[in-house]
């Protein structure tokens, strides 16, 4: 092959692409600011709502002082981060305070549940689920995102507390009746590293404070329910629509907690099934055509790479602003622009990545494949 | 796509009577009395559908994004079955697009992106491979051009094409000369046992002086139309649907088709067809190779857009000002506000411009000045992402190789 061919520049580097979409950002970003500086008025946007990435869930430190504000007792012990109720145990467990299992479970209906039980308290999701008015196998283990999206707490953190954030508006509270009789109840207040330690009647000063009436259960109460003896605990379904998008509802529960939802070795494995079954036959409901989620296929999938990198450039480039801005409103709605100027650019010139990545892989594997097809040729036989 | 007519193309449906119809097939499409195109009577006549409103808004329920400016704008305005596509489609199987080119020339104008910027965000919103294929065949056969020069064209016209954003995981370009043989050959010659000669003098207009390699081209543009076409891609899949997104002159290949597939147990394409792109000059005008000023080609640099938008563009302001701010523009004429139809994303402020221009209050200037604007953006970013298009890029597009991310 004696042809020479030219390679432009940009078809191997990446620095070529960021470049590009660094300068497009951060000139189109300048350029409204220093306008909006200027006092020039902006085009009448409407005022979006503020974005999940600038309404961050409720720190550890937002709540306690939220709790000081109510003249709430409590007490905090820092700890490394723990998972589980036994590693808890391990740190605050002889300080005669009641450990408790805090579990998130959804329904069917997209409908979410904080169960918060004493740690010796046996909790039966069928039962539960019964008593609901859900059917027998209508509870099941929510996904680790819910846990993110809804609660905003990390993984082996449930806790009652994370009721405090507007995400959560929707979510069903149950409470271990076995707490009233505890000095005090602890549980993690929105992080791992530490354990908050609170009276029962204190924590229900604390939901009514955020418009929660506590609901204090017998969890291990087994009543029939049947046509004579509707369920029990039906009043305490949500009754508000739900606001995820259905991407949450799709991924199957990925890790057996064992953790903080302090559930004993057996029934793990049982409830695994349960779920893997549900979500299994969730998805045969589903129309649309699901592959199994490949790694390689959500990597390049240009449109989401877009928006995120798009979010996560103005979330930084906003929180910097409305620093200076006189009124923070206009910031979202600034960014909206600048987005829907620089999406459309940035995403052709991440096609032309992508196909020229995709070309060179195909190159390299076209001339592998001639090696070793060559070198068996060559082989003696 | 609007051609120069050839010596051996004319009407097509075999109805012509002299110069008062309208003509429109692959190879000429002439306007009745050198007016405008009847839209109407060309569906009509096709008997294919109008692409509605409530389409539309399906498309944009079931896709989760806003429709493509082309839908919005009724520039893609009819179809055949596409309503089925979406039954389909909404049931949770899928569909395959195709569409394709006849490498003609070396220098694509706009007109000639139209349907590939439209299969791109079909492609994009739908999440569907595509086949892309390259009539260098025909082109050699109708231009008179040697195998080798059409070859060479199918290979610069692949890089323009490429150049549009199609996704290399999703899409498969073939040239026929390179490709067909095996399975597609299969289809080509069942088809062909399908359509008699008087049929093919009906549809297309041969005649007896035409040599026998036009005569037998129609089922080389029909089977990309059927899965089994392409055992690489879709073994396994007879029954994948097809969509076709392509300029309405090209219909009769696809009724004929359409007529021949449920005959030999294959599924009918549907089709969703556009309107023509107007010339420079004007809906009268032809667009035409030997005229680089008829139209706006994508090597254009932003001075010689900026060149041939203002002396070229057939304005329909008036021809005084005091006119003009009395009686307001004449929108139906109008090519700069034509032009912003296609390609300004903004529908605000199209309508604004429309309202003011309409009225008189805004000047044919101000008007061609915007549209030099959005021509040039689109152009600079098409040539950047053609300069990323090299012969690798293109080996690999048109590599005989699986898909396996085609439905992801």
């Amino acid at each position: 092959m004696g042809r020479t061919r030219r390679h432009p520049n940009g078809s191997g580097e990446i620095g070529h692409f960021l470049g590009g979409l660094e300068v497009a950002l951060v000139y189109s970003l300048y350029a409204i600011v220093s306008q909006l500086r200027a006092g020039f008025p902006l085009p009448l946007l409407p005022l979006l709502p503020r974005s999940p990435q600038i309404d961050m869930g409720y720190t550890k430190d937002q709540l306690l002082a939220r709790l000081k504000e109510l003249q709430i007792d409590f007490v905090c012990y820092d700890h490394p981060a723990v998972l589980t109720v036994e590693a808890q145990a391990k740190y605050v467990g002889h300080l005669g305070g009641a450990l408790s299992k805090n579990l998130l479970l959804k329904d069917k209906k997209h409908r979410y549940y904080v169960v918060s039980a004493l740690a010796n308290t046996n909790i039966d999701l069928k039962v539960l689920s019964q008593r609901l008015g859900l059917g027998k196998g209508g509870l099941r283990m929510a996904a680790e995102e819910a846990l993110q999206k809804i609660l905003q707490v990390p993984l082996g953190c449930v806790t009652p507390l994370a009721l405090i954030n507007d995400s959560a508006r929707d979510v069903s509270l149950l409470l271990d009746q076995g707490f009233k009789s505890q000095q005090s109840c602890y549980f993690h207040p929105l992080t791992n590293e530490v354990t908050l330690s609170i009276s029962a009647s204190s924590l229900d000063r604390f939901l009514i404070s955020i418009g929660r009436q506590p609901s204090y259960v017998d969890l291990e109460a087994n009543p029939a329910v049947g046509k004579d003896n509707p369920p029990d605990l039906a009043s305490l379904v949500p009754s508000g629509l739900p606001t995820l998008p259905d991407k949450v509802e799709n991924a199957v529960v990925t890790s057996i907690p064992t953790g903080n939802d302090g559930l004993t070795v057996e029934k793990p494995t049982k409830l695994a099934v349960e779920a893997k079954r549900s979500a299994a036959s969730q998805k045969e409901k589903l129309q649309k055509v699901q592959s199994s989620i490949d790694p390689l296929a959500e990597a390049t999938n240009i449109e989401k790479l877009v928006k995120e990198i798009l979010d996560k450039t103005s979330t930084a480039f906003l929180n910097e602003i409305t620093k200076d801005l006189n009124d923070p409103q206009i910031a979202p709605s600034v960014s909206d622009v600048v987005k829907r100027r620089v999406s459309s650019d940035l995403e052709h010139m991440m096609m032309s990545l992508k196909n020229a990545a995709y070309t060179q892989g195909f190159q390299a594997g076209f001339q592998a494949t001639l090696r070793s097809s060559l070198q068996n040729l060559s082989m003696p036989r | 796509m609007v051609e120069e007519p050839t010596k051996a193309g004319f009407a097509g449906g075999g109805d012509r009577k002299g110069e008062d119809e309208q003509v429109v097939n692959p190879w000429e499409v002439t306007a009745k009395d050198g007016g405008k195109i009847d839209y109407d009577k060309l569906i009509e006549k096709f008997g294919c559908q109008r692409l509605d409103e409530s389409l539309v808004r399906r498309v944009e329920r079931l896709t989760g994004r806003p429709a493509h400016v082309f839908l919005r704008r009724g520039v893609f305005f009819a179809h055949r079955d596409f309503n089925e596509i979406l039954d389909v489609y909404e049931r949770g199987e899928k569909f395959f697009l195709y569409t394709g080119r006849g490498p003609s020339s070396e220098a694509l104008h706009l007109g000639h992106l139209v349907p590939f910027m439209f299969t791109k965000y079909l492609q994009d919103a739908f999440k569907v491979p595509l086949v892309i294929q390259l009539t260098d065949d025909e082109k050699c056969m109708w231009k008179n051009l040697t195998v080798e020069e059409s070859k060479r064209l199918a290979r610069e016209n692949a890089k323009d094409i490429i150049a549009c954003g199609f996704d290399i995981t999703r899409t498969f370009v073939f040239s026929d000369f390179s490709y067909v043989g095996g399975a597609f050959y299969e289809n080509m010659v069942k088809v062909a046992k399908c359509v008699t000669f008087n049929k093919v003098v009906g549809i297309f207009g041969f005649t007896n002086e035409d040599h026998i390699g036009k005569i037998s081209f129609p089922p080389v543009q029909a089977v990309p139309s059927f899965p089994s076409s392409f055992p690489h891609l879709f073994s396994g899949k007879d029954n994948l649907r097809c969509l076709i997104p392509c300029a309405i002159d090209q219909d009769p290949y696809f009724r004929m088709t359409r007529d021949v597939a449920p005959r030999i147990g294959y599924q009918k394409p549907a089709l969703i067809e556009s309107s023509f792109f107007p010339a420079l000059q004007g809906e009268t005008g032809k667009m035409s190779a030997s005229d680089p000023n008829s139209a706006i080609y994508v090597t254009d640099s932003s001075k010689d857009i900026k060149n041939k938008v203002n002396r070229y563009a057939f304005s329909g302001g008036q021809d005084s000002i005091e006119n003009h701010r009395k009686y307001g523009a004449n929108l139906e004429v109008d090519i700069p506000v034509k032009y912003l139809g296609f390609f300004l994303e903004d529908d605000a402020e199209l309508d604004h411009i429309k309202k003011e221009y309409g009225a008189g209050r805004m000047l044919t200037g101000e008007v061609k000045k915007c549209l030099v604007e959005v021509l040039s953006e689109l152009v600079e970013r098409h040539r950047k992402a053609r300069a990323l298009v090299t012969d690798e890029v293109v080996d690999a597009f048109m590599a005989v190789r699986p898909l396996p991310q085609m439905f992801g």
